[in-house]
């Protein structure tokens, strides 16, 4: 095909399509305010809900041919309503006048059916977000169909170039994503956020030379302003790079390891304690840190806090889902559990109060206890840095964990050969109090930020 | 009404869409090898129940039509939630953006063909319409106190019942116009149980394409309950499974997930024509022992992953993958298909209006064997018997991929002995069925819960094995193997 020529028809329709943000948070908010007012008119006392709408693009190469290309654009409704201490549901993503009173409607009948609930309805009124400063978080990308091309092509090219180990491409992708969204409810309240989300990611197969043998692996780049984005040819080469250290990988033998997780695996071990701690597994007891608010859960050494107003953040927000204002605040502070992770319901369930997290977290840090991954790898000195999880086999009642992994035998700190086809296995709890440190290679492409996590004392099962 | 005029009545009247407005849209996507239209309506409902209190039900509407075009490999796609000529003019400008611009001039107009006739494999229309809000709470209520008789441990019952009320219509740039609509409902029942102490929880389910009525019949929900509190029991006594490969027997049913994952996403048709699996150019290469055939079967009635047309209209199939050892064929849609030299196997899926088909699986299985299960018991002197999983996942380009247990037990001189914690499985799926080393006489399909993901879409699927036995698979344990 001709880029230049796909080019001109996608201009007319970035046009087209193109949104002014204030133009939609006006839509948005007077959809809001009709929602808000229908649910009065049929018999709700409370009720609140979020909308949003969005467009995007993204474009995938495969071999230097455009394996394809996507306009994306969504918007949806996703309203509650409460009559006293009874709760309904609705969501659509037709935003028509006929198909939003459908959905109020339905909201309010189903709560004609469900049953009374003492813990349910809207948080406290004073609780709801007063001042918020902008975080940061809108920058649009006008990013054209054939810029796309031009640089996921750019990106998968200095994969494939690197190394002639290097035989195919199993797709560069590029995506931006921007829209706007609106939560509100029956206090009064309205919290309108606009954000944008680029990526660029790479990921290539390797092969050993005269074999079967294939591996891939992949790297990404995302950020929410594109000037911060890697460039293409980084993420081509990093991906081929981790792409051919996997080449020749064995298994190993069963034995008691200690394990280092990379700084992207080390985010999994985070939200495994985050859910443990959430306030749902607290009230309904299905968490193996029940009650452990005040206990001893990791060593001393170990500070996990809340961030919430980082500018650019990708967890940043000044209220949650339920307009509660959100403030910094220390989950784990000297190894010790300071609170649960939980909005209204759960709090009430629990006879707490919200920490304005429903909805979820908004950036978490593990703290670094200082070593790079240098040091930590000898620290480890003889074991297993493991790259690469898949599968859930955790049980979140018992804390059982055991998973599939790949990643690297170490000894006297130093990578000897790729592992596969091995698993990880253990208790949560004792893996927590297992940790020995957490390196200040922090990974920031996410909600969550950690370096990696060496923790003493596991199961590995190979051949 | 056949299911294409009711499908033209809910989709294309309230739009007031006809053949002249769909030849413009084609118009846009001139010099399309494939181009097609997804139209598609959708109507969910669920309930939820927990401390015995029905605290939740949703209802959701969805609707929107897809346009997509291929050139050659590439494909310009665009979606919207408005269903008008208008915005599928404007979509289909979008999506035309992969092919060269300024192509004018018409074959022909675009014309609808006669429609063929299907039977559907759905026992049901509407499965929403079927019961009223009461009768549908009465079976969660029903859930929470079977689950309590069951056991004076059940401290905490959480069900729900969702339903899908789905209306789809293909029109591709051949001028054929399929539809289907599709009912699918499931029910999912998670019980917590505390003794001494120690707690448990355990979770069953089943449903598929029928109405909300299913759950009445055959005492399902009492069933359902029942067996969600004696895994949650079980699992409390049990002890650390073993770590590392030892022989491995699996039940039958849901453990068909190792086939899902060990070999069926490494045949689908996308990953083997751009040569990122496996699996890749090794059609007529023996994969598996002798005995083992493996089918892909979306033509079973009511089963959750069956259709009557796959997402591209195709009528679905069953498709061998593997038989009696050799593999025989991947799962195609129509681009991999084509790009490939093959038939679309009826295996092109798609999560909705707003998302690319792929080739995906529907129910995956392997044949019944021979052997007795007692006999492939007594055959193992020290093992792990494993009978229940969660999931599972697959890395299609090493084959290595995992499925994690939820119930499974020693063997010890040929008999199952202690139950032992939940742990995941791993191997490499190009060759852990040329481990497989006794084929059960006693296939049977998962109860209809199974969620695919690929590439960020899910669909609902089935799996189904009889037991087996594998020589050689690591376990994922704690516990050092004596």
């Amino acid at each position: 095909m001709s880029k230049k020529e796909a080019m001109s028809k996608q201009k007319t329709m970035s046009k087209q399509k193109g949104m002014d943000r204030k133009q939609t948070e006006q839509e948005l908010r007077e959809i809001s305010e009709t929602v808000l007012k229908l649910t009065k008119k049929y018999g709700a006392s409370d009720a609140e809900l979020s909308l949003n709408r969005g467009a995007g693009l993204s474009v995938e190469i495969h071999k230097e041919n455009v394996d394809k290309l996507e306009y994306h654009r969504d918007q949806g409704l996703s309203l509650t309503v409460y009559m006293g201490q009874h709760q309904g549901s609705a969501t659509t993503g037709d935003l028509s006048a006929q198909a939003i009173e459908d959905t109020v409607k339905a909201a309010c009948n189903i709560a004609k059916f469900t049953g009374e609930d003492e813990y349910t309805g809207l948080p406290d009124a004073e609780l709801m977000m007063h001042e918020s400063k902008d975080l940061d978080l809108y920058h649009p990308w006008d990013l054209s169909a054939e810029k796309a091309i031009e640089i996921a092509t750019a990106c998968e090219a200095s994969a494939l170039s690197f190394d002639k180990r290097i035989i195919n491409s199993d797709g560069a992708s590029i995506s931006t994503y921007s829209g706007s969204g609106i939560i509100a409810n029956t206090h009064g309240f309205t919290g309108v956020t606009a954000s944008s989300r680029h990526n660029l990611s790479c990921s290539v197969i390797a092969q050993v030379p005269k074999t079967d043998a294939m591996q891939r692996d992949y790297w990404y780049t995302t950020s929410r302003k594109r000037e911060e984005l890697e460039s293409a040819e980084s993420v081509g080469e990093k991906s081929a790079k981790l792409t051919l250290a996997r080449l020749n990988g064995r298994q190993i033998s069963t034995r008691k390891s200690s394990v280092l997780y990379s700084p992207e695996m080390a985010r999994s071990i985070v939200s495994h304690f985050t859910s443990a701690i959430s306030g749902g597994s607290q009230y309904r007891k299905t968490t193996y840190l029940l009650n452990s608010k005040d206990e001893q859960v990791f060593p001393d050494f170990i500070r996990l806090h809340e961030q919430p107003h980082i500018p650019q953040g990708f967890g940043s927000s000044y209220f949650d889902r339920e307009g509660v204002a959100t403030s910094n605040r220390d989950i784990v502070t000297n190894g010790v559990v300071q609170n649960y992770i939980m909005g209204s319901y759960s709090a009430r369930q629990l006879g707490l109060k919200t920490t304005a997290n429903s909805g979820g977290t908004h950036n978490l840090t593990l703290e670094p206890t200082g070593q790079d991954l240098e040091e930590l790898l000898k620290m480890l000195d003889t074991g297993l840095f493991v790259t690469e999880l898949i599968g859930s086999g955790i049980n979140g009642v018992t804390g059982d964990y055991s998973r599939g992994a790949s990643g690297f035998w170490v000894e006297n700190g130093e990578i000897q050969f790729p592992v596969e086809e091995i698993t990880v296995a253990g208790n949560l709890k004792d893996m927590f109090q297992n940790i020995v440190a957490v390196g200040n290679d922090i990974d920031y492409r996410g909600g969550t930020r950690t370096g990696s996590i060496l923790i003493e004392g596991m199961m590995v099962a190979g051949e | 009404m056949n299911l294409l005029e009711q499908a033209q009545q809910q989709l294309f009247e309230p739009a007031s869409l006809n053949d002249s407005h769909l030849d413009k849209v084609f118009s846009q996507l001139h010099g399309a090898d494939l181009a097609d239209l997804y139209f598609q309506s959708n109507r969910f409902e669920s309930w939820g129940l927990e401390d015995g209190i029905i605290k939740n039900g949703t209802y959701s509407i969805e609707q929107g039509v897809g346009v997509r075009m291929v050139v050659g490999e590439q494909t310009g796609f665009a979606y919207s939630d408005e269903i008008s000529f208008d915005a599928l003019i404007a979509s289909a400008k979008a999506a035309s953006g992969i092919s060269k611009a300024g192509q004018t001039g018409r074959v022909k107009g675009w014309q609808a063909n006669k429609a063929i006739q299907v039977d559907s494999l759905y026992g049901v229309d509407n499965p929403l319409a079927l019961m009223t809000e009461d009768e549908k709470i009465a079976l969660l209520n029903l859930a929470d106190k079977e689950a309590r008789a069951a056991s004076p441990y059940v401290q905490q019952v959480i069900a729900s019942i969702a339903g899908v009320h789905e209306h789809i219509l293909i029109a591709d740039i051949e001028g054929n116009l399929n539809a289907d609509i599709r009912p699918l409902v499931r029910m999912n029942i998670t019980v917590i149980v505390e003794k001494d102490g120690k707690r448990e929880s355990a979770g069953t389910g089943g449903g598929g394409r029928f109405g909300f009525d299913y759950f009445t019949q055959a005492d399902r929900v009492r069933d359902y309950a029942q067996e969600a509190v004696r895994l949650a029991l079980v699992n409390l006594d049990a002890v650390a499974a073993p770590a590392g490969s030892q022989t491995v027997v699996l039940g039958s049913g849901w453990p068909g997930v190792l086939l899902h994952e060990a070999i069926g996403h490494g045949l689908e048709g996308d990953f083997n024509r751009k040569g990122t699996s496996a699996f890749s150019g090794r059609i007529g290469e023996k994969v598996a022992s002798k005995g083992v055939t493996v089918v892909d079967d979306g033509t079973l009635e009511n089963r959750r992953g069956s259709l009557n047309i796959d997402d591209e209209g195709t009528k679905t199939n069953c498709t061998t993958l593997i038989e009696d050892g050799v593999l025989k064929g991947y799962m195609q849609d129509k681009l991999n298909a084509k790009l490939m030299g093959e038939q679309s196997t009826g295996n092109g899926r798609r999560e909705s209006y707003a998302h690319l088909p792929m080739p995906r699986m529907t129910n995956t299985y392997m044949l019944a064997g021979k052997e007795d299960p007692q006999e492939i018991i007594a055959s193992v002197k020290n093992g792990l018997y494993a009978v229940n999983f969660g999931g599972g996942q697959v890395d299609i380009t090493s084959g290595k991929f995992v499925f994690s247990a939820s119930e499974a037990y020693l063997i010890e001189n040929g008999k199952v002995t202690r139950p032992v914690k939940g742990a995941t499985l791993i191997g490499n799926g190009p060759d852990v069925l040329t481990k497989v080393s006794m084929i059960g006489n006693d296939l049977a399909l998962d109860q209809g819960v199974g969620v695919c993901g690929k590439a960020g879409q899910s669909v609902p699927v089935g799996v189904g094995q009889p037991t087996l036995k594998i020589d050689g698979l690591t376990v994922g344990g704690t516990e050092v193997q004596p």
